[in-house]
């Protein structure tokens, strides 16, 4: 078959295609976001009418699939690790319920946090839901673990994690397709109480579950994706789990290392395996992107006979991802003084964009607040937030997506007036507009912002579900009329925009603005389509 | 055949496109890749780096190691610097000499010169006068590429193969006026 070079991301997309499945249901986040555009822009896939639409957020998301999963057909998630939070009722009851057409839960982790607030490990929530979690080392892995997943998720009646990290997300490689897969045709659950989560059925999913755990594990073994690769050298043992296997290879082929491996890429794992591979080494290093999850599960608390070196004992940096350079120093081979960096060079961070409506914003709110003093500003997940830098300066708090709201409306209860929160438009439709309901009802005093540049801007400009509809959801979530105002973020409007939100901040009830002006990214592609 | 390589720039310069000119020259040559991108928060103004390994055998990392980077590839002369520690000690840095001074302390020019010129095998080009020769600021990545095409140990033919492949969607004029950025980069002198 031919080749095709595809980033990680893409080659999960192309191999959920040719695994048949019928829809990708996502919410853009990096590093996952090129996994469900690879789909959107793909010929094939619009041919055979695969579902694509981003949703509102990853919860619905991860709904939608286990609802085509219901009718049998075959779905995929995709979200970055910190959405998983957001998914995580229906995706760790989805792990109750089972799947009916094959379900695979695609994360991606980014640890070293390029784009994130956290580095959590999502491979202990594939824990947490008992359910199968591939972890592929490279690109061609990450086509073939795809493909896997729906085979493994469809013959144990499971959701199955795939989990990847920045590197393998957004690094480019040949991958191999193979044989097209049909899609599964609509076919309701044999047993149509399957998904009724009420108590006394859930207690014996629950025990079904259980059970199943051992057979999970023999999968493990006989899939051939955990396996052990003899060495010459056994005064070491290295476990290498995902993308750090290629890091150990690296190493390993520059000095000459000839210890033995377990390459792990599925979960759970075997104990077997492991004490099988442990017993034959007189040291035991142990390489995960993330977590230390595997290297705890075989320390655990007590003393042990064994010598078990990583995260846990300092062999490793407890936090960051793991490189060639980081694989060596775990392994005791020494390495030369590399070049400085001189000191003339400076931190260049990202910042707002030149002519971006959300300075603008930051302008009027800025000297409108001037009154107040400093500390007021909850603000949300997305370009605006780069406000938090210099010369801005202009906000307080960016913790998950919706948060600006619901911070501005505790913190407001607490007795800050003016509290103020500032969002962009799609995260308002993700995940603010429940929060701006409770402060509705209890008629606190805040006011939000909502930064409308009518696109998900940081993630590269998907289309927002927010375009066209925030005065109508505003209106529906009961914000009066006469405190639902529009502003145009354009200097030229500064004075009368700084006024209004003067106003708004002085106003003792729920205030909403809107800050529309479209993102000059996604305007200067529009004009260059044309 | 194994070339490590850095990319270089700032966020919006476009180092992809030239990633992407050696990728496909290096895959239609029946070479190894793997090349690893910088995608999201720091798009935006922010530094940018990509690594890019070819090589005739299976390559593992997608990462290159410290101390081993045969090539600093960089659109901008203080964003050469900042990747040295990578950098093998017969490595080369090719820049180009234009500045993109977007952060207030921006160093002065003449003191990245004079840190770069302290590499051994260092090229700096003045490829914005030159892409202004040809008529389009845009070219310059394509005047850089050329500047390093000697050290790729790619053939010429499969780099314009490459840009034939990327920028033929766009039209004859487009393909050409990169090949010609491609040779007056290969024949720039450095300053």
């Amino acid at each position: 078959m031919k080749e095709f070079v595809l980033l990680g991301d893409e080659a999960i997309g192309q191999g959920a295609l040719d695994a048949g499945i019928s829809g990708v249901y996502a919410y853009p986040g990096t590093p996952s976001t090129e996994i469900t555009e690879y789909i959107q822009k793909s010929k094939e896939a619009k041919e055979r009418k695969v579902h694509a639409q981003w949703s509102a957020n990853e919860k619905t998301a991860m709904e939608a699939g286990l609802g085509m999963s219901y009718a049998g057909k075959r779905a995929m998630v995709c979200m970055k690790h910190v959405g998983l939070n957001v998914a995580a009722d229906a995706f760790i009851n989805a792990g109750m319920t089972g799947v009916n057409g094959g379900l695979v839960v695609v994360v991606a982790d980014d640890p070293s946090m390029h784009s994130s607030q956290n580095e959590q490990d999502s491979r202990f929530y594939g824990k947490f839901a008992m359910i199968p979690v591939l972890e592929p080392a490279t690109q061609q892995e990450a086509y073939e673990m795809t493909r896997y997943g729906f085979d493994l998720s469809e013959k144990f009646a499971l959701p199955v994690m795939l989990r990847i990290t920045t590197r393998l997300a957004h690094s480019r490689s040949a991958v191999e397709r193979s044989e097209l897969r049909e899609e599964n045709q609509m076919k309701l659950p044999a047993d149509l109480k399957q998904f009724i989560l009420l108590p006394a059925p859930a207690r014996k999913k629950y025990k079904l579950l259980l059970a199943t755990q051992e057979k999970l594990e023999m999968e493990s073994i006989t899939s051939g994706l955990n396996h052990i690769e003899a060495g010459e050298d056994y005064s070491k043992g290295i476990i290498a789990c995902g993308l750090s296997y290629n890091y150990y290879r690296e190493v390993a082929v520059e000095a000459g290392l000839k210890y033995p491996v377990l390459k792990i890429s599925q979960y759970p794992v075997p104990a077997s395996l492991l004490n099988d591979f442990v017993k034959q080494v007189e040291h035991v290093v142990v390489l995960e992107e993330g977590a230390p999850i595997l290297e705890e599960s075989l320390t655990g608390t007590l003393e042990s006979k064994y010598r078990i070196g990583g995260r846990l004992d300092g062999l490793i940096p407890r936090d960051g991802e793991l490189d060639p350079l980081v694989v060596k120093r775990a392994l005791e081979i020494a390495t030369e003084t590399a070049r400085e960096i001189p000191e003339i060079v400076k931190n260049r961070p990202p910042a707002l964009c030149k002519g971006c409506g959300h300075i603008d914003m930051y302008n009027a709110l800025g000297d409108a607040l001037e009154a107040y003093g400093p500390g007021r500003v909850f603000s949300d997940i997305g370009c605006y937030t780069l406000g938090a830098l210099p010369p801005y300066n202009a906000i307080n708090s960016c913790v998950d997506m919706g948060a600006s709201v619901t911070m501005a409306k505790g913190a407001s209860d607490a007795g800050l007036h003016p509290a103020v929160a500032v969002i962009g438009d799609s995260t308002f439709t993700h995940s603010g507009m429940t929060g701006l309901l409770d402060a509705v009802v209890e008629q606190t005093p805040v006011t939000v912002i909502i930064s409308d540049n009518s696109t998900t801007g940081m993630t590269g400009g998907q289309e927002s579900h927010a375009t066209n509809r925030l005065l109508d959801i505003c209106r529906g979530l009961g914000v009066e009329e006469e405190h639902l105002r529009q502003m145009n973020p354009l200097k030229k409007h500064h004075e009368e925009n700084m006024k209004m939100v003067a106003d708004e901040l002085a106003y003792e009830g729920v205030s909403v603005i809107i800050a529309q002006r479209e993102c000059i990214q996604t305007a200067s592609r529009r004009v260059r389509s044309k | 055949m194994k070339r490590d390589i850095i990319l270089a720039g700032v966020g919006g310069q476009g180092i992809l496109s030239i990633a992407a000119v050696i990728g496909i020259a290096a895959v239609d040559s029946g070479l190894n890749l793997k090349q690893a991108e910088v995608h999201g928060m720091s798009q935006r103004g922010g530094a940018v780096q990509s690594h890019l390994r070819i090589s005739d055998a299976p390559i593992a990392s997608d990462l290159i190691p410290e101390g081993s980077c045969d090539m600093i590839l960089s659109v901008e002369p203080m964003e050469a610097l900042r990747y040295l520690p990578f950098l093998a000690p017969d490595g080369w840095v090719v820049t180009s000499s234009k500045t993109f001074e977007n952060i207030e302390d921006y160093p002065a020019e003449d003191a990245l010169f004079e840190e770069i010129r302290k590499v051994e095998n260092h090229l700096i080009i003045d490829a914005s006068a030159i892409s202004r020769e040809l008529g389009s600021q845009k070219a310059s990545n394509m005047v850089m590429l050329g500047a390093a095409m000697d050290k790729l140990g790619l053939e010429q033919e499969r780099l314009e193969g490459a840009l034939n492949t990327l920028f033929g969607r766009k039209g004859e004029d487009v393909v050409q006026l990169n090949k010609e950025a491609l040779m007056a980069g290969r024949n720039g002198i450095g300053i």
